[in-house]
């Protein structure tokens, strides 16, 4: 019998245990780390930021008193500063080519300095940042209120521009609200932030509509002057075995939308036994969440080794430093099922490298109240190239401004080519967009 | 081991830091604790005439500069002369002085500027068994308002006057506190030295507002809405101060006057770069008002330390080393040619000394080098001027190497291995061409 409950933990601890997580640095920690800064010319951090914030003068700004002054130079290049500072693997970022990472294997906390200088602002005035131009009365569709979207309505509106945005679910924020683990943006941060970028005026959201469901592509190139898609990703990854539909074995990406809604922790269902399936940051998420949430054992199986996983030295240490166990080189052979319910995992041990991955005959099964699906999300590639959009790879191409093959549409966020799926590269394609598109209806 | 007792002018101490005039030298209390801690010395907070003592205000009395951290680097004041009674405070030097008998105890004073004054306190304090007094010339704040301090230490007349007093007066040794609120300190030790005192000491604290409030509107520290100059000291104002004692240790009247060295003293090696100057001893304030008195540890066991590698074995066999080589401008080598040079092992690539160097400076660093990020000296624009290594965070990343022979690439000149200076330099218009045959 699958041992499944909830409130394994009251909601107070649980409260308690997930805000632990990740606790913001306080004032004098804040100016003891921005010191720390060389302030250094054409600096690393800068290049390696793929929205491109003046790092070395916000955190200066930080060091002289002027919080809110570092704040706009964040938010100056990235408007989302705030969630980045919250969610970005700075640890393959700017803090990776930190000058004093190189030097002395401790870079400046320059994702915890972004995170004190966003939150001060936030903090202390309601006034918005950034004055919107006088409007211009040309209009913009957006499809999808996610990161990429709201960044680029963001810069539309700052430009002048009217700018709709059409949004699948009953809330705005993307993954931002319903992706990333609830420890990384705990007091409904999201949601703040959303409120804060729509602060800037000159945005309507319609919620229950995307593409395929009351938005069409041909209407939007009708009616608005320019489109930008950034619909995300989705479609979720397959197993493949048969019982996966039993009971307990469930899609990831849902539980932790599932989670994040939730107002008590405590009612949501957790197993004894959990088993994680996957190598990104969502196998992560789901696998420390979950054992936070308390659960005995939580583990993550990944198909090939630590190092080839997406989700980065750093979050791998988190997980387990959290108590999460994570298993290399072992694939889902079969999905153990009694009574309608998943009881247990096969797994076959692999080898080889990533071009030839292969199974070696050998097995090794668990226990398993839980199974968690952790394996990818995929794109609306059908709906995408039924309106005759080019794509690559099942995703939207696009050029250097983010711009479509169709003349009047912009795409950025998961749902193109070649992005890194990081919320940081999403605000930056929404933020490029809307400056082509601006150029565009300005020429 | 080497041997840190210090004699400066016939008062002994086990060691050569004493504790300056000021706070932590107001009573007995700290006094003791400073012994116990094993300060060799104190100079007692300045004692005023007998009667009413002085009073202090209610408010806030310093206020500071910061670096890194919160880490104090300059200090003001607003506090007076001691404000306690002066027949307790002879009593506790009394009995402070026999209880430490191998511990130095000087007075510091400030009367009126007249001759009765001085007499009596003179011969009050030879009573208590002190074996010095300090001459407090140099309070800039509030007593020199009433023309005293700062008052009298900055017209040399007066200086002289008082010292020959309180020579005429007492056995004890006078030491001269000399105020840095002067255009040249060098009148001031002259006088000194002619009314007889056995030494000077410097710097006392520089006329400073250290910040100003910008809600009040008034400086700080703040009293009810205004604020006025105080005497600024600690660890950003010793470079002034070992410009004063070098002025004082090379000028020819002067020479040969005991010195002891006051200024932002914060650690051994700044002690040991007063004593190199030439003084006998240095006194300590700022950096016990910042650490307390364990400081003092680290002093002695430094300054023991580098004396012991060094190789030597008293305070005298280095004081004065570094006074012949403090020179006028006019007499640096001008043959001498440096260039900087960067370790690249050691360079972290902050860019600092490139944009330190195109911004400000003579465009001698790179930045990119065959597409690379890569910070390379270039010879042919470098002067030399040592900007880059002070603003590298690494150190010893780049160091100044001497270009002892060839040709010195920006200039394209010969390296000439002789000494000349400006004084003969042809481009001196004061130096007269050498008559043509």
């Amino acid at each position: 019998m699958a041992d499944i409950k909830s409130g394994r933990l009251d909601e107070a601890r649980l409260q308690q245990r997930f805000a632990e997580v990740y606790e913001p640095l306080d004032r004098h920690e804040a100016h003891v780390e921005s010191d720390r800064c060389y302030f250094c010319y054409d600096a690393p951090c800068v290049t390696a930021c793929p929205t491109s914030i003046d790092i070395p003068l916000f955190i200066r700004e930080i060091s002289v008193g002027n919080a809110n002054g570092a704040a706009k130079t964040i938010l100056d290049a990235n408007i989302m500063g705030g969630m980045c500072a919250r969610v970005c693997p700075t640890e393959t970022l700017c803090e990776e080519v930190c000058v004093r990472e190189v030097a002395e294997g401790k870079p400046v906390k320059i994702g915890e300095l972004q995170r004190f200088a966003t939150d001060n602002l936030m903090a202390t005035t309601d006034a918005h940042p950034f004055t919107r131009a006088a409007e211009t009365g040309k209009r913009v569709a957006v499809i999808g209120a996610g990161p990429a979207g709201l960044s680029c309505a963001h810069r539309l509106a700052m430009h002048g521009h009217d700018v709709t945005i059409f949004e699948a679910l009953p809330k705005p924020g993307g993954l931002n609200e319903f992706g990333i683990a609830a420890y990384k943006a705990m007091d409904d941060f999201a949601q703040a932030e959303v409120d804060f970028i729509l602060g800037i005026g000159g945005i309507d959201i319609e919620y229950g509509k995307a593409l395929g469901n009351g938005v069409s592509l041909d209407t939007l190139t009708a009616d608005y002057d320019a489109t930008f898609i950034g619909m995300g990703l989705p479609g979720t990854n397959e197993l493949g075995l048969d019982g996966e539909d039993a009971d307990g074995c469930i899609d990831a990406v849902d539980y932790i939308a599932q989670l994040r809604q939730s107002d008590d922790l405590s009612k949501l269902p957790v197993g004894r036994n959990v088993v994680v399936i996957g190598g990104g940051m969502t196998a992560i998420d789901i696998a420390a969440q979950t054992k936070l949430l308390g659960a005995e054992n939580v583990t993550i199986f990944y198909r090939r080794g630590m190092e080839n996983m997406n989700a980065s030295q750093y979050e791998q240490d988190h997980a387990q430093k959290h108590g999460v166990t994570i298993r290399q080189w072992l694939q889902p052979k079969a999905l153990h099922v009694t009574d309608g319910a998943v009881s247990g995992m096969t797994f076959e041990y692999t080898s080889g490298t990533n071009g030839s991955l292969r199974g070696t005959g050998e097995t090794v099964s668990v226990e398993a109240d839980q199974v968690f699906k952790a394996i990818g999300q995929t794109p609306a590639s059908d709906l995408l190239a039924a309106a005759g959009i080019t794509l690559e790879r099942g995703r939207i191409a696009v050029d250097a401004n983010r711009k479509t093959s169709h003349v009047k549409i912009w795409a950025g966020g998961d749902c193109v080519a070649g992005g890194e799926d990081l919320t940081v590269v999403s605000v930056e394609d929404g933020k490029l967009a809307a400056e082509d598109i601006h150029k565009m209806l300005s020429a | 081991m080497a041997d840190l007792t210090s004699n400066f002018v016939g008062i002994k101490s086990p060691n050569p830091f004493w504790l300056a005039s000021a706070p932590p030298t107001d009573k007995a209390y700290n006094v003791e604790r400073a012994f116990e801690a094993g300060w060799g010395g104190v100079v007692w907070k300045t004692l005023g005439e007998a009667g009413p003592p002085v009073v202090n205000v209610n408010g806030p009395r310093y206020g500071a500069i910061w670096g890194a951290d919160r880490r104090l680097l300059g200090l003001n004041n607003i506090e007076l002369i001691t404000d306690r009674d002066l027949e307790i405070n002879l009593k506790e030097i009394t009995e402070v002085k026999k209880r430490w008998p191998d511990r130095a105890m000087v007075v510091s004073l400030m009367v009126p500027c007249e001759e009765e004054p001085w007499k009596q306190i003179i011969h009050r304090v030879a009573e208590t068994g002190a074996d010095g007094v300090e001459l407090n010339f140099g309070c800039p704040h509030g007593m020199s308002e009433r023309g005293m301090g700062a008052a009298v230490g900055q017209v040399p007349e007066y200086i002289q006057m008082v010292t020959e007093w309180c020579k005429t007066y007492g056995e004890l040794p006078v030491i001269v506190k000399l105020t840095p609120n002067v255009t040249d300190v060098r009148y001031p030790a002259r006088a000194a030295k002619a009314g007889g005192a056995d030494a000077v000491s410097l710097i006392n604290t520089i006329n400073s507002i250290v910040s100003i409030d910008l809600d009040k509107m008034a400086p700080e520290p703040t009293i009810d809405g205004k604020g006025s100059h105080g005497g600024y000291c600690g660890p950003a104002v010793k470079p002034i101060a070992l410009h004063m004692v070098a002025d004082i240790a090379r000028d020819q009247e002067t020479a040969g006057i005991p010195i002891s060295g006051i200024g932002g003293i914060t650690t051994w090696r700044d002690a040991a770069e007063y004593i190199a100057l030439g003084c006998g001893n240095v006194q300590v304030c700022t950096a016990a008002m910042t650490y307390g008195f364990k400081i003092v540890e680290e002093m002695i066991s430094g300054l023991e330390a580098w004396m012991d590698e060094q190789g030597h074995a008293t305070i005298e066999d280095f004081r004065g080393m570094a006074a012949p080589n403090v020179t006028d401008w006019q007499y640096l080598n001008l043959n001498y040619v440096t260039k900087a040079q960067i370790d690249q092992d050691k360079c972290i690539s902050c860019g600092r000394c490139h944009i330190a160097c195109e911004d400000t400076s003579h465009q001698a660093i790179t930045n990119i080098v065959d597409g690379k990020r890569h910070f390379e000296v270039i010879d042919e624009e470098c002067v030399g001027c040592n900007l880059c290594v002070n603003v590298c965070p690494v150190e010893d990343c780049i160091t100044m190497v001497e270009m002892a022979e060839g040709t010195d690439p920006r200039t394209k000149r010969e390296i000439d291995p002789d000494y000349a200076n400006w004084t003969t330099h042809p481009n001196n218009p004061s130096v007269m061409p050498e008559a043509a045959e």
